[in-house]
């Protein structure tokens, strides 16, 4: 047998592992893209027509319909794009986070226990829980769900950050510019960030799927955006009244679709990890 | 044996019951400065659609306490906490202890039983799939994993719903109890039977982890010396495996199971609602929707207790159980 490796072999033989991976990306980007515009474009406020509600999906109607008549698949897609931005959004400010409380770590003792204090304090509550509690305390809707996934989530890249931080804060060159007189803040700019700056692109491209699987929960348990906006969560939270009479279009459909989109955020963040940190490609 | 240095783990014990009461009291004081921040009005958020005069309102303000100031609220509560019953639940109308003891009774059997299916399942797909690395074995289950953290729990459930009760019609839609039933006259087996689905709903969540986990610690102890030893030794390659390998990564296993009460305990409340057990997590999502103060900062405390047993035993296990990492300073 021929020692081929196995991304040499198949279709797109021609391409190396790494244009291989930078593909992957950019398909599965292309993806994303076209689910968030559609569903950002597409007006949300659908006909009801109760002469075609509750029929299984078909050609015309590829998820079915609900109670109402509407069309399950332009309500997916709108819970979806929902789903993105919010998840974006909170992803974004819990990577900022983050990287404030790792460099907050880094000025002194005192400070990166006090951190650690916090991990571990964020860490022993329930993140389910958690998200409620700040949900409820920034009254719902879209704002309270994205700063409570926000505000839960930047835990494990605030761990990731703090270790590499501490790492480079004790190499040489950066010894060398404290004995030129630069003060921290200058070195943590010019030294430390520009380092750090990929992992942190990829740890808030890690954190979306996590961020998009909590809002849409929460957003079940009935702690999320509110009723009569279509997210993913109120669908499937609604399709559990119609189960029984055995309308499993209004639930499978759209979980299956935020599966999708989780499944492809994780498939971009893992890859882009390989690029950017080539010493874990070969896993 | 294990010999345990008992001065040694008091102190840690002691350590530990320390952070712990520092852990209890700022969680309570953020969840309590959480719920008074909110601009959900606890009165209206009961009442809904219903209309009531003034008097009435003023009543049910009462009742809730809406027309206290900040500082008696906190006052009160640390008072009924004093007392041990955690205040009084506004929904159940009964002490928020007495309630707690009850759902977390029934939650806990629920979380206890899937917790040991997803050691079990989660353990064995793992040392399959570290054995048989690179087959389709191996594929199989790391794409089946993969597919499992990127599915919503409650989604996990619907489809349950929709496929062994709607459908093959094996289990009832919901309910820990037969309905016409009173909770004290259920049978063992009755009760069983309603707990199979959502155990295997809520253990689905813990199994993709540790999987993964026990596969890669299985695939480094097979590129260990002693275990191309073993295999030089001429000893069967699945008598290896058991020998060398699940006693090398059953204890770290073990430990990543107990630290994984997090998202059991986040876990249970999703699978409560979809199918509607009354445990714990039935009891907070309706605490949490019709602002019941008391009971909703009781499941908080108790759920951190609860995580914080769960990280306790792994941090024990760590220490004084694996004979290696005992280390030099047990004397």
């Amino acid at each position: 047998m021929s020692e081929m490796p196995w991304y040499n072999r198949g279709l797109f033989s021609s391409l190396n592992l790494r244009q291989k991976t930078l593909l992957t990306i950019a398909i599965t980007g292309l993806v994303l893209a076209i689910i968030f515009i559609c569903g950002y474009m597409i007006d949300a406020n659908l006909p009801t027509n109760f002469a075609i509600k509750m029929k299984p999906p078909s050609f015309e109607h590829p998820f079915g319909t609900d109670w109402m008549g509407r069309d399950m698949f332009i309500r997916t897609l709108k819970g979806l794009s929902l789903s993105i931005m919010i998840g974006l959004a909170a992803s974004i400010i819990s990577s900022i986070i983050a990287t404030i409380l790792a460099f907050v770590a880094s000025v002194n003792k005192y400070c990166d226990s006090f951190i650690s204090w916090l991990i571990d304090l964020f860490a022993s509550v329930p993140h389910i829980l958690l998200i409620m509690m700040i949900s409820i305390g920034l009254g719902k809707g879209a704002f309270g769900v994205m700063m409570a996934v926000a505000f839960t989530h930047w835990v494990n890249l605030t761990r990731v950050l703090r270790a590499e931080v501490l790492q480079i804060n004790t190499s040489e060159y950066v010894a060398l510019s404290k004995r030129f007189g630069k003060n921290k803040l200058w070195i943590a700019k010019e030294h430390i960030l520009p380092l750090v700056l990929s992992q942190i692109f990829v740890g808030t491209l890690l954190v979306f799927p996590h961020a998009i699987m909590h809002e849409s929960s929460v957003t079940f348990l009935g702690f999320g955006l509110s009723p009569h906006e279509p997210a993913i969560g109120i669908i499937l939270s609604e399709s559990m009244s119609y189960l029984a009479m055995g309308a499993w279009w209004l639930a499978f459909f759209p979980g299956a679709a935020l599966l999708i989109v989780v499944l492809l955020f994780d498939i971009i963040g893992d890859n882009l990890k390989r690029l950017v940190d080539p010493s874990q490609a070969n896993d | 044996m294990v010999k345990i240095n008992n001065k040694k783990l008091a102190k840690f014990l002691g350590f530990k019951a320390i952070r712990l009461l520092i852990l209890l009291i700022v969680i309570a004081a953020i969840s309590f400065i959480m719920i008074q921040l909110s601009p959900i009005d606890p009165v209206k958020a009961y009442l809904g659609q219903r209309i009531v005069s003034q008097e009435q309102l003023a009543i049910m303000g009462e009742y809730w306490g809406t027309n206290l100031s900040l500082g008696e609220r906190v006052m009160g509560w640390l008072q009924t906490l004093a007392s041990g019953s955690m205040g009084f639940s506004l929904i159940y109308r009964v002490p928020v202890t007495e309630v707690i003891m009850q759902k977390f009774t029934a939650s806990f059997t629920l979380m206890i039983v899937s917790w040991i299916i997803s050691a079990v399942v989660g353990f064995g797909l793992g040392v399959i799939a570290g054995a048989k690395e690179g087959t389709w074995i191996d594929k199989a289950i790391k794409t089946y994993c993969y597919i499992l953290q990127s599915t919503p729990t409650f989604w996990i459930g619907l489809v349950f719903l929709m496929v062994f009760s709607v459908y093959l019609g094996w289990f009832p839609i919901g309910l820990s109890v037969p309905i016409g039933q009173l909770s004290d006259t259920v049978t063992f087996w009755q009760w069983l039977y309603r707990l199979i689905l959502p155990a295997i709903t809520l253990s689905i969540v813990g199994i993709a982890s540790l999987t993964m986990y026990t596969r890669d610690k299985l695939i480094s102890v097979k590129k260990s010396d002693y275990f191309l030893f073993a295999q030089a030794r001429g000893e069967s390659f699945w008598g290896i495996i058991k020998n060398h390998g699940i006693r090398n990564i059953l204890l770290p296993a073990i430990t990543i199971q107990f630290l994984s009460f997090n998202e059991l305990f986040g876990g249970t409340i999703l699978v409560e609602q979809v199918f509607a057990y009354p445990g714990i997590g039935q009891a907070t999502v309706a605490a949490g929707l019709r602002s019941d103060v008391p009971l909703l900062l009781g499941i908080v405390i108790i759920s951190a207790i609860f995580v914080f047993m769960g990280n306790l035993i792994a941090d024990l296990i760590y220490k004084y159980v694996d004979p290696r990492l005992r280390g030099d300073d047990d004397e």
